[in-house]
Order: structure tokens, then C-alpha cells, then sequence
């Protein structure tokens, strides 16, 4: 009996302190980000703001945080729409015709999940500047189609391959086309996957960093990640107004993963679950 | 309706097959394939990127072996990744287990557990860069705050800490997602066998090493990639958090290799640290998948 409540408590501590762990830091950057830089420096750091200060928030958005969002949603929309595209359109030969040398671009596409992106860096830098898109969004969207596609196609073909052929003859008796097939049999079959692959692609692309810093120099075209890299070289010693643009940065896929939780976990699960 | 069907190419599965297939081998040829022999070719130069490239042969690989940096850095990926493996998937499966467990507020605990992951690496970079903070950071704060000076360590400037703060950090934003891996796999696993355990007079600690852990192994085999393979091109929140410093303590393959090519503009050397990187990556990860798919074969037979 004694040893059960133990148990109890023991798991209790577990569950509070890792709580604590996640948690905290949330709290840290929130409560910082509506102090006065100088209040900062001469209180504890736990202690709540004297008021809330919301001019570190409006500092934030005149130095063009919503350029650098705008930037961000752009490019991470546009590339997801062209990676559900290429990748069910790929996915859909791969998983439903039979023809000789479909296992070996099966196997080519999910062994670039172990490619180190570095390894592309010099020769995408170089093949941007040739191409005369170095510095602009648009240099962006090859590599994020590119490096999002491995795990793109491995969701899909593995969804694509479990729907029943029945489906497909019955269209094909009815005359229709390949195209056609895919575009009104397997594309509205494969809501589920797709879904799973835009949301895990569009939390990946939202983040990415490597890329932006590479390929982007120019302020007007910085997406988030760069804008929040700039600004801490910008401003690191205000320390209120770094954590009111880490929290606005933060926002959107929090936001996004509270409305859309169970999604969002069953595409980072899917998305991931072979390496 | 059927208006591509008296296009006699387009009956062709040949041609068909290869049109679907285009755009996607068009993007992964041009910006993932070609770049590996590229990046090799590029390793034969001495290059600032912009002027002309010479021919060097294999001065760029002498040096190479040469480097103490890069080996040190190696050495801290080496580190990274058993640290990460021996941390992330234990603390996984343990938080899984508490979430999957009959244990109140699983709900809350798991939303605010995956938070971590929500945020990007840059993001958690400069959020840990003030939690570090030597003066007047939350860590030092904190241990101030209940008198422990001795543990007061200058996390990001000492060279003997750094390493360790920095996966520190990649391990808060990482564990969240072995979490989720973990508790997907044992929803799977049926509760009858816990059942005919306890009924048999198994103690939890048993069950879990007899039940859960090789029922687990497949996804366990699978953590075990992502985390080598993941920990191997490590490179955002290091760049942000300490930048591979101080004097590269903390300096990885990635961070190396940026530095090399687009501070110091050496391409051609930055491209021989990346195939470097490319060709132990690929080799280890490769060896990884033999020997734990193997071991999963014998945990099946055993059972």
C-alpha cells in the first residue's frame, strides 16, 4: 500500500517537473518580453512585469516583423503546394503501375532522407547565382520541394498502395486516363495522407533556417527564421524586446498546433516514423 | 471526357510513367542528387566562391586530415550523438509511458510536453542563449535564488560546459518527438498481455522489460536513425546558441563546414568538410540499420 502511494507521488514528481522543464521557458520568454529593458536587468527574472509593457511588442512589428511573416507564409505555401503536387503525382506511379525500374526510384527518393543537406549547400548556392534568383524567395523553393520530397513520397506511396485496385478498374472501364485516375480516384482517396504530408512539410519549411541563411541577404526578403537571427545580432543586449519577437515568431504554430492537435501529432508521428 | 485517350503517346505507359514522374525527379536530381558529385568536384579547388577555381588535386583532403578543428568537431558530433541516443530515447519512452498510463491530466501534460517542438531550432537558440545567460540568465538565477554558487557555471563561455549546454538544449527540443513516436507505437501494443501478465504474477518492471520494450524495439530501431542521422547534420540551434565556440568547443561538422565556406569563403575546402560529413553520415547510418535491424530479428526469435 505504502509502496503504491509512493509510486503515486514519484510519478506525480515526474509529470510536475517535466511540466516545469516545458513549460517554464514559455513563461520566461512571455513574462520578459512585457518588461522594460532596465527593469529586466535589476529585478529577479521570475518576477512579473511592474505593468504590462506592450511597447516591446509594437517595437517589434514597426522594425517589419510582418514582412519577414508575410516572407514565411509565402514561400512555405507555395512550396507545399508544389510539393503535394509533385509528390502524388510521383507516389501514384510508384505505388499503383507496374513498370521495371519503379523500386529503384522508390529507394532513390527515401534514401535522400539520410543526405546530409550541407552536402548540397555550395552547389544550390552557386546553381541559385547561375540561375540570377540568389536573394529572392523564389531560391528558396527548389531546395524546400527538393528536401521535403523523400518524406513526402514515402507517406503517400505507403497510403497509395493500400487502396483498393477495384477503385481504379472500375475507372479505367469507364475510359478514363491516367491523369484523370489520379485526379479523380486517388487524389480525393488520399485526403488523409496529404494532409499529414502538407502539415508535417509546412512546420518543417516554416522552420527552416540553413537554406534562408545561405540563399537570402537582403532584409525585404528575410523569412522568419532569418529575421529572428538579424535581430538578435541586432539587439542583443535589449533583452524584453528579443523575447517579444521569439513570442511573436513562436505564435503562429502554436496556434496552429492548439486548433489543429491531433493533426499536427499524427503528421510529425507519420511524417517521421522511418529514417 | 476522355481527351487525352486518342493520343496515341499518351497510351504509351512508358512515356506516361515517365511525365508523372518528371517533376519530382526534376527537383530531387537537380538540388539533392547532382549536388553530392558536385560537391566532390568542388573538393579538388581552391575557390572563394565568385573568382576563379584551381586545381589543386587532393591538397584540400591533406588538409583536411590534418585539421585538428575538424577532428575536434567529429569528435563533438560523436558525443552529440551517443548523448542524444542514450538521453532522448530513454526520456521518450518514459514520458510515453506516463502519458499512455491511466495517470490524471494526460491531456494537459501532453499538449504542454510537445510544446518544445512547436518552436524552431533558431527560435529555442536564442531563447536558451538568455535561460544560459552567465549574469543574468534564468539557470544561474535560479541556482542563485536556492545558494547553490558552487554549481554556477559560465554555461556557454567555458570551453569544458559548452558541448553540454548546447545538447542540453537540443535535447529539450527533441524529446517531445521521441515522446510522440513512442506513445503512437504503444497505443498498439494490446492491453491483454499486460493482462495475462499480471494474472501470471509478472511486476510491472518485468512486464515492461518482457512486453513493452521488445514490442517497442521496431520503433526504438527507428528513434535510433532519426537521432544519429538528425544529431550527425546538427547545425541550426549550434549556430544560433554558442556559434561552435568558444574556440570551436563546441564546433561541429556543420557548423564547421558553414563557417569555412561562407565566413571564410573556402569553398573548396567547406565542400571536402561536406562530403566528409556526407560520406560518415551515410556509411554509419547504413551500419546502424544492419545491426539493429538484426538485433530486432533476434528479439523476435527469443520471444
Amino acid at each position: 500500500m505504502i509502496q503504491k502511494m509512493l509510486k503515486q507521488v514519484g510519478l506525480y514528481l515526474f509529470a510536475a517537473l517535466w511540466f516545469v522543464i516545458s513549460f517554464y521557458p514559455f513563461v520566461f520568454m512571455v513574462n520578459t518580453s512585457l518588461k522594460g529593458r532596465m527593469e529586466f536587468l535589476i529585478k529577479p527574472v521570475w518576477a512579473f512585469p511592474e505593468k504590462f509593457l506592450y511597447t516591446n511588442y509594437l517595437r517589434v512589428i514597426e522594425g517589419g516583423f510582418f514582412r519577414f511573416f508575410f516572407n514565411s507564409v509565402t514561400v512555405s505555401v507555395i512550396s507545399v503546394a508544389i510539393i503535394i503536387l509533385v509528390s502524388s503525382l510521383a507516389s501514384y506511379v510508384i505505388s499503383r503501375v507496374r513498370f521495371r525500374l519503379s523500386s529503384l526510384v522508390y529507394g532513390l527518393f527515401v534514401a535522400g532522407m539520410m543526405i546530409p543537406i550541407h552536402i548540397t549547400l555550395i552547389p544550390v548556392y552557386n546553381l541559385t547565382r547561375a540561375l540570377g534568383i540568389y536573394d529572392s524567395l523564389t531560391a528558396l523553393i527548389g531546395p524546400y520541394v527538393a528536401f521535403s520530397l523523400p518524406i513526402s513520397v514515402f507517406v503517400l506511396v505507403g497510403f497509395m498502395r493500400d487502396i483498393p485496385l477495384e477503385l481504379e478498374e472500375a475507372a479505367v472501364i469507364d475510359g478514363a486516363s491516367r491523369l484523370q485516375i489520379y485526379a479523380r480516384v486517388i487524389m480525393p482517396l488520399s485526403k488523409p495522407a496529404l494532409s499529414t504530408v502538407a502539415i508535417y512539410s509546412f512546420i518543417m519549411l516554416w522552420n527552416e533556417f540553413i537554406y534562408a541563411l545561405v540563399l537570402l541577404t537582403s532584409r525585404k526578403n528575410w523569412n522568419l527564421t532569418m529575421g529572428l537571427w538579424n535581430f538578435h545580432g541586432q539587439y542583443s543586449i535589449d533583452i524584453p524586446l528579443i523575447m517579444a519577437t521569439l513570442t511573436l515568431a513562436a505564435l503562429p504554430l502554436i496556434l496552429i498546433y492548439f486548433v489543429l492537435q491531433e493533426q499536427v501529432i499524427k503528421g510529425m508521428v507519420t511524417g517521421a516514423l522511418k529514417g | 471526357m476522355k481527351a487525352l485517350d486518342h493520343l496515341p503517346w499518351y497510351r504509351r505507359p512508358g512515356v506516361t510513367i515517365f511525365l508523372f514522374l518528371a517533376p519530382a525527379l526534376f527537383f530531387f536530381a537537380l538540388y539533392v542528387l547532382a549536388p553530392i558529385p558536385v560537391s566532390f568536384f568542388y573538393s579538388l579547388f581552391k575557390w572563394d566562391g565568385i573568382g576563379q577555381r584551381s586545381f589543386i588535386g587532393l591538397e584540400n583532403w591533406k588538409e583536411l586530415i590534418g585539421d585538428p578543428v575538424f577532428w575536434k568537431a567529429l569528435k563533438n558530433n560523436v558525443t552529440l550523438v551517443v548523448i542524444s541516443l542514450a538521453t532522448q530515447l530513454p526520456m521518450g519512452i518514459a514520458l510515453a509511458l506516463l502519458l499512455t498510463s491511466r495517470f490524471r491530466w494526460t491531456k494537459l501534460l501532453k499538449t504542454v510536453y510537445v510544446l518544445p517542438y512547436m518552436m524552431s531550432a533558431v527560435a529555442i537558440g536564442m531563447l536558451w542563449r538568455y535561460i544560459y545567460e552567465p549574469t543574468f540568465g534564468l539557470l544561474n538565477m535560479f541556482l542563485e535564488a536556492i545558494g547553490r554558487y558552487d554549481w554556477i557555471l559560465d554555461w556557454l563561455g567555458d570551453p569544458k560546459v559548452v558541448l553540454y549546454s548546447v545538447i542540453n538544449a537540443v535535447n529539450w527540443q527533441f524529446i517531445p518527438f521521441y515522446m510522440l513516436l513512442f506513445m503512437a507505437a504503444l497505443v498498439g501494443i494490446p492491453l491483454e498481455l499486460y493482462e495475462a501478465a499480471k494474472i501470471d504474477g509478472a511486476s510491472p518492471w518485468k512486464a515492461f522489460w518482457t512486453i513493452t520494450l521488445p514490442l517497442l524495439w521496431p520503433t526504438v530501431t527507428n528513434a535510433a536513425v532519426l537521432s544519429l542521422v538528425g544529431s550527425l547534420k546538427y547545425f541550426d540551434l549550434i549556430h544560433v546558441l554558442s556559434g561552435g565556440g568558444p574556440n570551436h568547443a563546441s564546433e561541429l561538422m556543420a557548423t564547421y563546414m558553414y563557417k569555412r565556406s561562407f565566413h571564410h569563403l573556402r569553398m573548396g575546402y567547406g565542400s571536402t568538410i561536406a562530403v566528409a560529413l556526407f560520406t560518415i553520415g551515410f556509411a554509419l547510418s547504413m551500419v546502424f540499420v544492419r545491426v539493429t535491424s538484426r538485433k530486432q530479428y533476434e528479439g523476435g526469435d527469443r520471444r
